[in-house]
């Protein structure tokens, strides 16, 4: 099989994991060919993590313009135009994509527009919109295809009364009432813009909370403050169906019916495996993700794969730290290979949602014995002066090393603040140098020092 | 809730008393089980003595720089609340030995000396490095002075490196920055492992938790090489005083004890054999080429080939039990390392069942600590037979004292090039003297001889050391 163009690389897809790799691997002077069938950035830039921080950002001058009285100022006839929030979150995702265009003129690297398919280990074929197919070949080839949203059993996706979150963030038009179905962060977030923009708001979860994956004291305080926004939780109840009636939709589960005007599908994501020609190859997949080495490498050798197609967390940045080893592995370099246990988990509602490493019942559950720290907003100076005492900082320690186990933050600029701990655990530092570590005052900051601190039983100011 | 009595812990078979060189904690601190209390001198190293139970130390009933005999209370941890006066007036009189910190039996008897002293668990963990906290080091034994250009002196010695570096590492090599992660210091406070003897693994070589996890559960990779005194002229001196008298230290003064025990009821005899070297030093050589292996020293291969012989030879690997000879099946080889102040001897386990290049890795880490005296007290007891080396020094060869109960010890003389007669004439070899000193009780000049010229034979076609 001949193919018009012999690259080092040939990466297959431009999401937040083929777009990072690309640079990287161009970065270590290899030539690179990228394949990407809609606009480069995948669907973090285009149509996940990026725009819904617009909308987020959108729903958050509207919940400040609504408590804007608190602060002594008084607005008369505000307008919150939904439509105006998702053109802006378009023109958002519009602008980062142009910079990842950017960022491949500026590292050299080739787009072929167009689907790929692997044909054989080194050889892709990528077929255009207008039909026609190119052959690209690349000493290695990496697989970065993403994933999409998944569905339950029998219930189809329309993306116009049952939405996905590409559905959810296109929409212009926002629904009266709507019923979203899953309570991790993608259900959480879409729940929080559609309440600020008036909607009425069923959340459901099958399991006994929401944002499951989160520390139980985070959910419940999350369950309380999205509650008190006028949001409906159940938790617990599991859809056995979802029917048109009329206009509106119906959601049968074992906790009663709820009926709305749409549903939105926040049940989880699944890799895009097919049509990439992993099975012809005989590529290993494991629970319908690819099966990896620890630098990236499938079981066929010479094919990578990385970002959500390689398995859980479904994240952007664990995408982008795969990238980087998969192209310094391929450009042999001896990477350091991804630490899946430091991986920050964020969550973009209000009040934020962040942590990083173990619950307090998982650390219990590995048999260590923990010391456990929090720390409120509520004592802390800058969260009062900003009017953003929701929320808590808490930190699980290992009682006998001090080893920062896990930390988990509900409230203001969360997903800014777990970075200190995020370092802290990469440098393997233990409470006592979170301790020893000067916190500028006032800053949110100070509130993981004082968890910290609470954790060795001496915060100073609760 | 609950009263913890701290008591002198028992660290070696020979230990009858400690000396607190330092409490690390005071009065009315909060302890947790595992803090490390105090260091102790005892008759053989400087140990940390940890904590068995958690609570506030309400009680320092021996004080710093005092002694104490092994099971007296030392010291008393509880709770804030609790009443603890008639425990502490109690104190004076040695606590039983069943004290909270298990200390072994003091009456033991010495017979049944094969068997490691704290088996079951030692009273305290010992050698630990505080590297945090260098000032709270146990105090090095003072020590001539610098030594310049101790590196090149190094390289020298370490070819047979393993007893006997006259002098411990002087505080500046020991002291440099170690580079690890705060946890992994933790880790390796907590579970003795010394840092200066592993690799990292980390970004620039920086020792991470992992690496201190993977040592805690194998020996130490790497010693770090020990530096050697350079020689310093001292200026003849006709005044000042005609001598002083220096006070006995610990270990010295149990050696002083000890060894007139050993050499005038032990009849010792001695065998001297001649062994000719040249290809175990060849061997050793094309070994230490190898990129990526453990430097193996001629102290190693002695080791290796006298553990293999004892096998063969166990009326040899034996110990004089008054009724009866006790021949041990496993070989626990006892290595004297001298130190500035004595000499001790810690104790390389099932050594006939190590390769090479394990008990390279593990004899060094044992002289290693050894000389910066943080040896475990399990470390310490229970050899069946010994070695001892002064090759470094340039001896032909001497003969050693038996270190009882065990029943006989090996001298090791230095390896000479010396002339050599051969089929052609006259020629050139390497030559090393070995002194095998036994116990006639335990077995006879022809065990002993037969024993050494197996040794002989081992090292002089070495190649069976290898596998």
């Amino acid at each position: 099989m001949a193919a018009n163009a012999k690259y080092d690389v040939v990466v297959v897809g431009t999401g937040p994991g083929g777009y990072v790799c690309a640079i990287r691997a161009a970065q270590l002077g290899l030539s690179v060919a990228t394949v990407e069938d809609d606009r480069p950035g995948g669907v973090c830039l285009n149509w996940g993590c990026i725009p819904t921080k617009a909308l987020l950002r959108n729903a958050e001058v509207v919940q400040l313009v609504e408590k804007a009285e608190t602060f002594g100022i008084s607005v008369q006839g505000m307008k919150a135009d939904y439509a105006a929030a998702v053109q802006r979150s378009r023109g958002v995702a519009d602008r980062m994509a142009k910079g990842v265009e950017f960022l491949f003129r500026k590292n050299k690297i080739t787009l072929v527009p167009g689907t790929g398919t692997l044909k054989s280990k080194s050889v892709v074929e990528v077929r255009g919109k207008d039909g026609t197919t190119t052959l690209e070949a690349g000493r290695a080839v990496i697989l970065a295809t993403g994933s999409e949203p998944k569905s339950l059993p029998g219930v189809a996706i329309d993306e116009k009364t049952v939405i996905s979150s590409n559905g959810a963030v296109r929409n212009e038009a926002k629904p009266k009432s709507i019923v979203v179905i899953g309570a991790g962060a993608v259900g959480v977030e879409f729940a929080d813009v559609y309440r600020s923009y008036g909607v009425e708001v069923t959340l459901l979860e099958a399991l006994p909370r929401i944002v499951p994956i989160e520390d139980e004291e985070v959910s419940t305080q999350l369950t309380r403050s999205l509650s008190r926004r006028g949001i409906t939780i159940k938790t617990g109840v599991k859809v056995s169906a979802v029917k048109p009636l009329g206009a509106s939709v119906v959601v049968e589960t074992d906790g009663g019916r709820f009926e709305a005007e749409q549903v939105l599908m926040a049940v989880g994501r699944g890799a895009r495996t097919k049509g990439v020609g992993l099975e012809a190859l005989g590529v290993t997949l494991e629970r319908g993700f690819v099966k990896v080495s620890p630098t990236m490498e499938t079981s066929v050798k010479g094919v990578y794969a990385i970002g959500d197609m390689a398995g859980a967390p479904l994240l952007a940045h664990k995408a982008m730290a795969e990238g980087v080893v998969a192209a310094e592995a391929v450009a042999g370099k001896n990477p350091r290979p991804v630490d899946y246990g430091n991986v920050p988990s964020c969550t973009y509602c209000r009040p934020q949602v962040a942590s990083i490493g173990l619950t307090e019942s998982k650390a219990k559950e590995g048999g260590r014995e923990v010391a456990v720290g929090k720390f409120p907003f509520t004592a802390n100076g800058k969260a009062v002066a900003l009017g953003e005492t929701e929320g808590f900082i808490k930190v699980v320690a290992d009682k006998k090393t001090g080893e920062i186990l896990g930390v988990h933050i509900i409230g203001p600029e969360a997903t800014e603040i777990i970075h200190e701990f995020a370092v802290g655990r990469t440098l393997e530092a233990t409470v006592d140098e979170i301790m020893h570590t000067i916190h500028a005052h006032p800053t949110l900051s100070e509130a993981a020092l004082e968890a910290t601190l609470a954790a060795l039983g001496q915060a100073i100011h609760i | 809730m609950a009263v913890t009595k701290v008591v002198m812990p028992k660290l070696s078979e020979q230990m009858e008393s400690g000396k607190i060189i330092k409490w690390l904690k005071k009065e009315g601190d909060r302890v947790q089980s595992g803090d490390i209390l105090a260091e102790v001198e005892t008759d053989k190293a400087d140990v940390e003595m940890e904590a068995f139970g958690s609570g506030v130390l309400r009680k320092i009933v021996v004080p710093q720089g005092e002694k104490a005999p092994v099971g007296t209370l030392i010291g008393v941890i509880a709770d804030e609340n609790e009443d603890i006066n008639a425990l502490v007036s109690q104190a004076g009189g040695p606590a039983p030995a069943t004290a909270a910190a298990k200390p072994a039996t003091a009456d033991r008897p010495a017979a049944s000396a094969a068997k490691p002293a704290m088996a079951d668990r030692p009273a305290a963990v010992p050698p630990q490095p505080k590297s945090e906290d260098h000032a709270a080091r146990q105090p090095a034994p003072s020590r001539g002075p610098d030594s310049p250009g101790g590196a090149r002196v190094q390289e020298a010695a370490a070819q047979q490196p393993a007893p006997g570096t006259p002098q411990p590492v002087p505080s500046g090599a020991d002291g440099g920055r170690v580079k690890a992660s705060p946890l992994a210091r933790k880790i390796a406070a907590q579970s003795g492992v010394d840092l200066k003897l592993i690799h990292g693994s980390g970004p620039g070589g920086r020792i991470v938790r992992r690496d201190v996890e993977a040592a805690a559960t194998s020996p130490a990779a790497t010693a770090a090489p020990a530096a050697a005194p350079a020689l310093r002229p001292v200026a003849p001196s006709v005044t000042g005083p005609e001598y002083e008298d220096v006070a006995l230290s610990a270990m010295r003064a149990t050696i002083a004890k000890r060894m007139p025990l050993s050499k005038a009821p032990v009849p010792h005899f001695y065998v001297t054999s001649e062994v000719a070297m040249d290809r175990a030093w060849e061997l050793r050589e094309e070994l230490n080429g190898l990129e990526g292996q453990p430097k193996i020293s001629v102290n190693d291969l002695i080791i290796r080939a006298c553990a293999l012989t004892l096998l063969h030879h166990p009326g040899v690997n034996a110990s004089f039990q008054g009724e009866s000879i006790r021949v041990y099946h496993r070989v626990h080889m006892g290595i004297a390392v001298a130190l500035e102040e004595g000499l001790i001897t810690p104790v390389l386990r099932d050594v006939h069942a190590k390769s090479l290049v394990q008990i390279a890795v593990e004899a060094r880490d044992l002289a290693e600590r050894a000389r910066q005296r943080k040896l475990r007290a399990q470390e310490l007891s229970g050899a069946t037979f010994s070695i001892s080396n002064l090759g470094m020094f340039d001896v032909r060869d001497f003969s050693a004292i038996i270190n009882p109960p065990e029943g006989a010890i090996l001298a090791v003389g230095s390896v000479r090039t010396v002339p050599v007669v051969t089929d052609q004439g006259l020629g050139v070899g390497r030559r090393m003297a070995l002194t095998l000193s036994c116990d006639h009780r335990v077995m006879d000049g022809a065990m002993g001889a037969r024993f050494l010229q197996d040794v002989k034979r081992l090292l002089e076609a070495p190649l069976r050391l290898l596998v």
